[in-house]
């Protein structure tokens, strides 16, 4: 290249950084803050959902005595005389949760391990996005699901139960939670390098002691955080409970009889005519904060479970 | 100490009958429990071909043209949709824009702008923190901060904000790793054509990592659009016999339309929950092959 045009550039160069009010260097210095904005969105969005529970739950507190929330074990929101122990709705929401991982936990699992070191890879291919169909598929359906399908079905085998119970929503929360722990288990084991699964085949182990003794102690970590994500979400599940559970608050533990959970409790109150203000209002507040603590424990204890027990190969 | 005493060449260490026997015992074990591995994985399947075969059957003899344009009626038969399908439209074209704009703006910050420290790893924490969240709680927060706070009312504004938020972790996430995905050598060789860093963002990264972007915020609307329990909680009209007309009229959307249809006793309301419920999965459906095609067509592999 001759001097004639590089000189030119250089020139070019040098008139476009005198520009400083172009609108190129305005908008080089103003978008990094507005970017920056719009990701400290989700920080206010945090601090949106901590400050609402906190503020409402205390005026709740100022109604109810702490000791009465956390001791009764009467939830009696409606009497003449309302009585907030929260026994009862945290009984029914972990009643829902056990059945829903006793349901979710054996056949993702089982799903994940056939998955990862059975099947073939035009199979897999197949199989996998249709259990992201079923992670598609929304709630209140499931909750139709489980309402009109299951309970008839769940009648014919166990005379004697309630319309509204908690067996049918734990069998369709935990069938709800399936793909997301198959598939958060399976991505642990594919995880496992194949040398690993190698040397257990050439010292003579048959594939499924290679998935038991082998690929599942290695991604243990990855299993266990996929389990407690599915407590969590099995906790926070809404309209499956809310339409086929019922709304009978006890802390009695009869999966054949209707429970309410805390979620149920929250929309039951959004759904009827308790006037802003009351305490009836507040407790829902009071309700959420305590679910929000534990899904919020939850997250953190399965995010804590991958870092502190991730092997590295 | 003596040295043990030399073994016979022709001695034997393996007993071939033994290692016969153990083998092909543990092969018929092996067998047995793929096949219950295999039972465990199609359980899921045969639940959605129940499902979806059920509801066919219930809902579509409800399914017409005059059950899209109708309005819900106490009687079944002339019952139909149309304000609640017309809401769950609204708030689809409210949230997408809202999504686009602060997910990826946030999913650009932290890929490109943010420097590795307390500040960016407080907010990606923080991001995946509030993925966890019930969507009640969202809802919750709708209701005090959208419904109560800012005077909004139970209106569509107020649905659209609380959904979006809601969505809004997701689809930073999926943007980051669409982001993610666009090789450093593209950056570079604009940096070096004397490109500055917005203009390489702009016109590099993004169109590159677009149809990534575009994917996950389809799925993430298509999440939305089926969540019931936020709207319950910003108070979508259980009934409503208009359809919305602006960003403050009060709305009700398909979800609500057949939670309400469910929680009726009379059997003809079932039929039409099925019928909703078709019609709301079609759509989602459809969403869902609209990303997944866009994936495929446009997705490239650097």
């Amino acid at each position: 290249m001759n001097s004639q045009t590089n000189g030119s550039v250089r020139e070019l160069i040098k008139k476009n950084r005198q520009k400083k009010h172009s609108v190129k260097n305005v908008m080089e210095r103003i978008m990094p803050i507005v970017l920056f904005m719009c990701a400290f969105v989700s920080v206010v969005t945090t601090i949106g959902i901590i400050l609402t529970l906190v503020l409402e739950t205390e005026h709740f507190f100022e109604k109810v005595p702490f000791s009465q929330f956390f001791g009764s074990t009467n939830w009696y929101p409606l009497n003449s005389q309302p009585e907030y122990g929260i026994w009862p709705l945290v009984v029914g929401t972990l009643e829902i949760t056990v059945i829903a991982m006793l349901v979710a936990v054996p056949i993702g699992l089982t799903s994940a391990i056939y998955l990862s070191e059975y099947a073939s890879d035009k199979m897999r291919r197949i199989l996998k996005p249709i259990l992201e169909i079923l992670a598609g598929v929304p709630t209140i359906v499931f909750g139709f699901f489980a309402l009109t399908y299951v309970t008839p079905f769940l009648e014919k085998l166990i005379p004697g139960l309630a319309i509204y119970n908690a067996l049918s929503p734990g069998i369709v929360v935990g069938i709800m939670i399936i793909p997301m722990i198959a598939s958060i288990s399976e991505d642990a084991m594919s995880s496992v390098p194949k040398k690993i699964r190698d040397g257990a085949l050439a010292l003579g182990s048959t594939r499924l002691e290679v998935a038991t003794k082998v690929v599942v102690p290695a991604a243990l970590s990855g299993i266990i955080a996929s389990i407690v994500l599915g407590i969590s979400r099995a906790i926070g599940e809404t309209m499956i409970v809310t339409i086929a559970g019922g709304s009978n608050p006890t802390a009695a533990i009869d999966p054949l009889e209707p429970v309410q959970t805390m979620t149920a409790y929250i929309v039951q109150v959004a759904l009827g005519d308790a006037g802003y203000g009351t305490v009836e209002y507040y407790s829902i507040y009071a309700v959420g904060t305590l679910l929000f603590v534990f899904t919020l424990a939850m997250n953190l204890l399965a995010n804590w479970i991958t870092r502190r027990f991730r092997e590295e190969y | 100490m003596a040295l043990p005493e030399k073994q016979p060449v022709d001695k034997k260490f393996i007993d071939p009958a033994a290692v016969k026997q153990s083998i092909s015992k543990r092969l018929v074990v092996n067998r047995f429990t793929k096949s219950i591995f295999l039972m465990g994985l199609l359980f899921g399947l045969v639940v959605l071909a129940v499902l979806i075969t059920g509801v066919l059957r219930d809902g579509i003899g409800y399914l017409s043209l005059d059950f899209l344009q109708n309005f819900p009626s106490r009687r079944p038969e002339r019952a139909g949709i149309y304000p609640a399908l017309m809401g769950s439209i609204w708030l689809m074209v409210m949230i997408i824009p809202m999504i686009f704009l602060i997910g990826v703006g946030s999913a650009i910050y932290l890929e490109e702008y943010a420097k590795k420290g307390r500040m960016t790893s407080f907010i990606e924490v923080n991001i995946s923190n509030l993925a966890g969240v019930p969507s009640i709680v969202f809802g919750l927060l709708g209701l005090t901060f959208f419904v109560r706070n800012m005077s909004l009312g139970s209106t569509l504004i107020s649905g659209a904000l609380t959904l979006g938020l809601m969505s809004l972790p997701v689809v930073i996430v999926s943007s980051q790793e669409a982001i993610r995905a666009v090789p450093q050598a593209m950056r570079h060789a604009s940096l070096a054509l004397g490109a500055s860093k917005w203009q390489t963002t702009y016109k590099v990264v993004l169109p590159a990592s677009l149809p990534g972007i575009i994917t996950g915020i389809i799925l993430s609307v298509s999440r939305a659009i089926g969540e019931t329990a936020p709207l319950i909680m910003v108070g979508a009209a259980i009934f409503i016999a208009r359809a919305p007309s602006g960003f403050f009229s009060e709305f009700t959307a398909l979800p609500i339309q057949i939670y309400n249809w469910t929680s009726r006793p009379q059997e003809e309301f079932q039929y039409l929950a099925s019928a909703g419920i078709i019609v709301l999965m079609v759509i989602l459906i459809a969403m869902n092959s609209v990303a997944i095609w866009i994936r495929n067509k446009y997705s490239k592999r650097y």
